[in-house]
């Protein structure tokens, strides 16, 4: 931020000089969409071509006609900034997109940078719901869809999860070591919902490394530790597995109340490719168990799930995505079933090579850099 | 490691450097509207220069030749994309190096393969401008990631140059055709035989495409690439890369020759960017040499040579001077005065690395070097990670470095102290001559 500050303040020094030369600094390709809000700014105007659009997605032009460099603001009530754009030079046209609920706003250029701006109020019409894109049915069903799938994921944990604790709590240790990869898949294959509730994660999930100072080490990876790492069971072990249940439990009544878009399914199927990308290709998810790709083929099944539903969109709003995405799924895939063993265990983490965790981390990339573009694929117009 | 060669010729711009101004006429590259172009930037602080408005004090420039062409490159500006060679070979060498091999995924098609290329031109040709890559890093749908990652924003494009080689294993791998193209395979890509002392690190060597981004300022050649390696992810993946710094060879001869890492001037005569003859002759591929695709390119041997800089420190200065021939204070040749003095070769121990290296002792063959400095920390036992990223362009490698190498590492006294740990071979395609034609053109079309 402050680079492009400072600029700025050399562009200023430069102005004189700029607006001799204006003519070769513009953009030539500035095609204009006809529903565009058109600003034009200059050192003591903000003018707005029209003051009434509807929801939804907005394209704002902002053509800079002053000597000063610019920013642009969109405020909701309060100043909240819905979306804003700096370091517009005198000059230039720059293009800002955003995303407008129906409400009153204003739109504030500030020439040179500085100060509230000059504003001018504006009023964005129609329901929230459009502005989100779900009014598109089979948006709305796909966010259904992925509700219920949560929710049976949830509802299928539970009971996997019983038997990991009960087997803990009898210290079967070896029991206890062959449950402890199935009891995650569930809470893996949705694990941006089942992160949403900022209260359980902590609780379920946290590793060693990550807890904040104070915090009892509770969980699954706790009890993976005293499994694997101290090949024996305490009492304390034997209270956490039921602690686990209990939280596990939390999470499965709060699944009806998660916040789940069209766009939040899109974003979470890229998060789970994430998780891979840091935390299972690298070993430390599961360091003491290597149960890395269990959690590694249960984050691609639910970023599968998600991108399914919302398939049917994407490919009629950009085909080559899709297309991408399919070949990406079906590599990463089938690479995995490569490590799938005759009882549906994977292969050992420790027992895969670097070679084979590079191929791992470049399938994955390759899958998780398309996803990052199907939230947009699916929303836009 | 480094060849003597050529004498000095005249500085000036290079072949590089044609005259565009840096408000100069608009280079089309389908880059869009880039919302906040980083090369308006530059554009403002070289018209500053060439109205004269010296109270920019910041832009300290030659403007001897009376134009803001110079002017422009000096300040960091713009080294132009498009031209009958690629740019970053007989670019006056800039200060800082990216440089990343890629190998072409299993999954990969041809089709995908020509698409990134496609998409790799026309981003380098806005990031070489100093713009910003597609709809920009701050601008675009607030649902996607940004086209840009952003971290040049606001900076000058700093002599930006992208360089695309292409390895043997493109061509064929383990046996096999992957991407139709083992027939167009330049004879004189080949596999770079062992040479006596080679530690190679598979980790660190090879490559089926590799982009070298130098630019005067490291973060604007960290951008660059990585920039490329988004693009190009799931279809092309980052095999290895390569931070340089300090440039251990000058393409412009200048004042002083940078020193290397052993503190030694090396490589005090390169071939001159200026000097059309020289490249001619031993830089670009000729007519008729090998397949159509390679005329005007060049070959691209890039090694990782670690250096044992601890034992180095602990050798008397004498010792140092012999195993290069060369007084470590103004780097004069054995038995001369003045760095530049032409070298009395007999005058020097028979082991040292300049009599070796030296074109009188290789029938007169010479090899354009754009090597960098590098230093990765340290490595597990406490040791300077630190040497010689070695880049040598050349009209056929089998005639320049393989021979010359061979000789080297056979007896260069220098050995003791450095150590070859990586290697690869790019054949480097002429250059995109004008906007529309991307990267691969000729080889692919």
């Amino acid at each position: 931020m402050s680079a492009r500050r400072s600029t700025a303040a050399s562009l200023l020094t430069l102005a004189v000089a700029a607006a001799v030369l204006t003519g070769c600094s513009q953009k030539k390709d500035d095609k204009s969409s006809a529903d565009a809000v058109q600003v034009t700014a200059s050192d003591s105007a903000c003018e707005v071509s029209r003051t009434t659009f509807p929801a939804g997605h907005v394209s704002i032009e902002v053509q800079n006609k002053g000597s000063k460099s610019t920013e642009v603001y969109v405020y909701a009530a309060g100043d909240k900034i819905v979306t804003e754009r700096e370091n517009i030079g005198p000059g230039t046209k720059a293009t800002i997109a955003a995303e407008i609920k129906a409400g009153e706003y204003e739109v504030a250029c500030k020439p040179g940078m500085v100060g509230d701006g000059i504003r001018q109020k504006i009023t964005v019409t129609g329901d929230a719901a459009a502005a989100a894109g779900a009014t598109d049915p089979r948006l709305t069903a796909a966010v259904d869809s992925y509700r219920k799938y949560a929710q049976e994921q949830a509802d299928a944990t539970i009971p996997v999860v019983q038997q990991f604790a009960d087997a803990v709590k009898a210290g079967d240790l070896e029991k206890a070591k062959s449950l402890f990869a199935a009891s995650r898949v569930g809470w893996e294959r949705t694990e941006p919902v089942a992160e949403s509730f900022g209260d359980i994660d902590p609780k379920t999930d946290t590793r060693e490394d990550g807890l904040e100072a104070g915090q009892e080490w509770t969980g699954w990876h706790k009890l993976e530790k005293s499994l694997w790492a101290d090949g024996a069971i305490s009492d304390a072990d034997r209270k956490l597995a039921d602690q686990l249940v209990t939280d596990l439990k939390d999470w499965q009544t709060k699944v009806p109340t998660a916040e789940i878009t069209a766009t939040s399914m899109a974003n979470g199927a890229k998060e789970l490719l994430d998780e891979v990308a840091t935390g299972k290709v690298t070993g430390e998810e599961d360091r003491y168990s290597h149960t890395d790709l269990s959690d590694f083929a249960a984050n691609v099944e639910g970023a599968k799930y998600a991108y399914e539903l919302l398939k049917p969109v994407a490919a009629e709003k950009d085909a080559e995505l899709a297309k991408t995405l399919d070949g990406e799924f079906a590599a990463l895939q089938a690479l995995l079933a490569k490590y799938k063993q005759a009882d549906a265990t994977y292969t050992s983490y420790d027992k895969v090579t670097e070679a084979e965790r590079k191929a791992f981390s470049d399938a994955v990339n390759a899958l998780a850099e398309p996803l990052s573009k199907l939230a947009a694929a699916v929303v836009v117009k | 490691m480094d060849a003597e060669s050529a004498q000095p010729s005249e500085q000036s711009t290079g072949q590089q450097q044609s005259g565009q101004g840096p408000a100069g006429a608009a280079r089309g590259d389908g880059a869009g509207s880039a919302p906040l172009s980083r090369r308006a930037v530059i554009g403002w602080a070289g018209a500053g220069v060439a109205l004269g408005a010296a109270a920019v004090g910041s832009v300290a420039v030659a403007t001897g030749s009376g134009g803001a062409v110079p002017a422009a490159a000096a300040a960091g500006g713009e080294v132009p994309f498009f031209g009958e060679h690629q740019s970053g070979i007989a670019t006056p060498v800039q200060d800082r190096l990216h440089f990343a091999a890629f190998d072409v995924s299993a999954t990969a098609t041809r089709e995908s393969l020509v698409r990134v290329l496609k998409e790799w031109t026309k981003a380098a040709a806005a990031m070489t401008g100093g713009r910003e890559v597609g709809s920009g890093a701050a601008s675009g749908l607030p649902q996607a990631p940004p086209d840009d990652t952003g971290e040049a924003l606001g900076l000058p494009a700093s002599r930006l140059t992208l360089t695309v080689g292409f390895g043997p294993s493109l061509f064929e791998k383990d046996g096999v055709d992957r991407f139709g193209l083992r027939a167009r395979r330049p004879e004189a890509l080949i596999d770079l035989p062992k040479f006596r002392g080679d530690a190679l690190d598979p980790a660190r060597s090879g490559g089926d495409v590799c982009v070298q981004a130098c630019a005067d300022d490291p973060q604007v050649a960290v951008h660059a690439i990585r920039n490329l390696a988004r693009i190009g992810m799931g279809v092309v993946n980052v095999r290895w890369s390569q931070l340089g710094f300090g440039k251990t060879s000058s393409t412009t001869p200048e004042a002083q020759t940078p020193r290397n890492l052993m503190g030694f001037k090396d490589g005090t005569h390169n071939i001159a960017g200026s000097d059309a003859a020289a490249l001619a002759e031993h830089v670009w591929v000729g007519p008729g040499e090998g397949p159509e695709w390679m005329t005007g390119g060049s070959y691209l041997v890039a090694r990782r040579i670690r250096m044992h800089i601890e034992t180095w420190d602990r050798t008397p200065l004498k010792e140092q001077e012999d195993i290069f021939g060369r007084s470590k204070g103004e780097g004069a040749p054995f038995g001369k005065v003045k760095e530049r003095d032409a070298p009395d070769l007999k005058a020097m121990p028979e082991d040292s690395h300049v009599r070796l290296a030296h074109p009188d002792s290789n029938d007169g063959l010479m090899i354009l070097r754009r090597g960098f400095s590098f230093t990765d920390g340290t490595d597990g036992l406490g040791r300077l990670e630190a040497g010689l990223f070695f880049l040598a362009y050349q009209r056929d490698t089998r005639k320049a470095f393989v021979p010359l190498q061979q000789r080297l590492a056979g007896g260069d006294a220098l050995n003791e102290y450095i150590q070859h740990v990586g290697s690869a071979h790019f054949a480097c395609p002429a250059g995109v001559r004008k906007p529309g034609e991307w990267w691969g053109q000729a080889l692919f079309g």
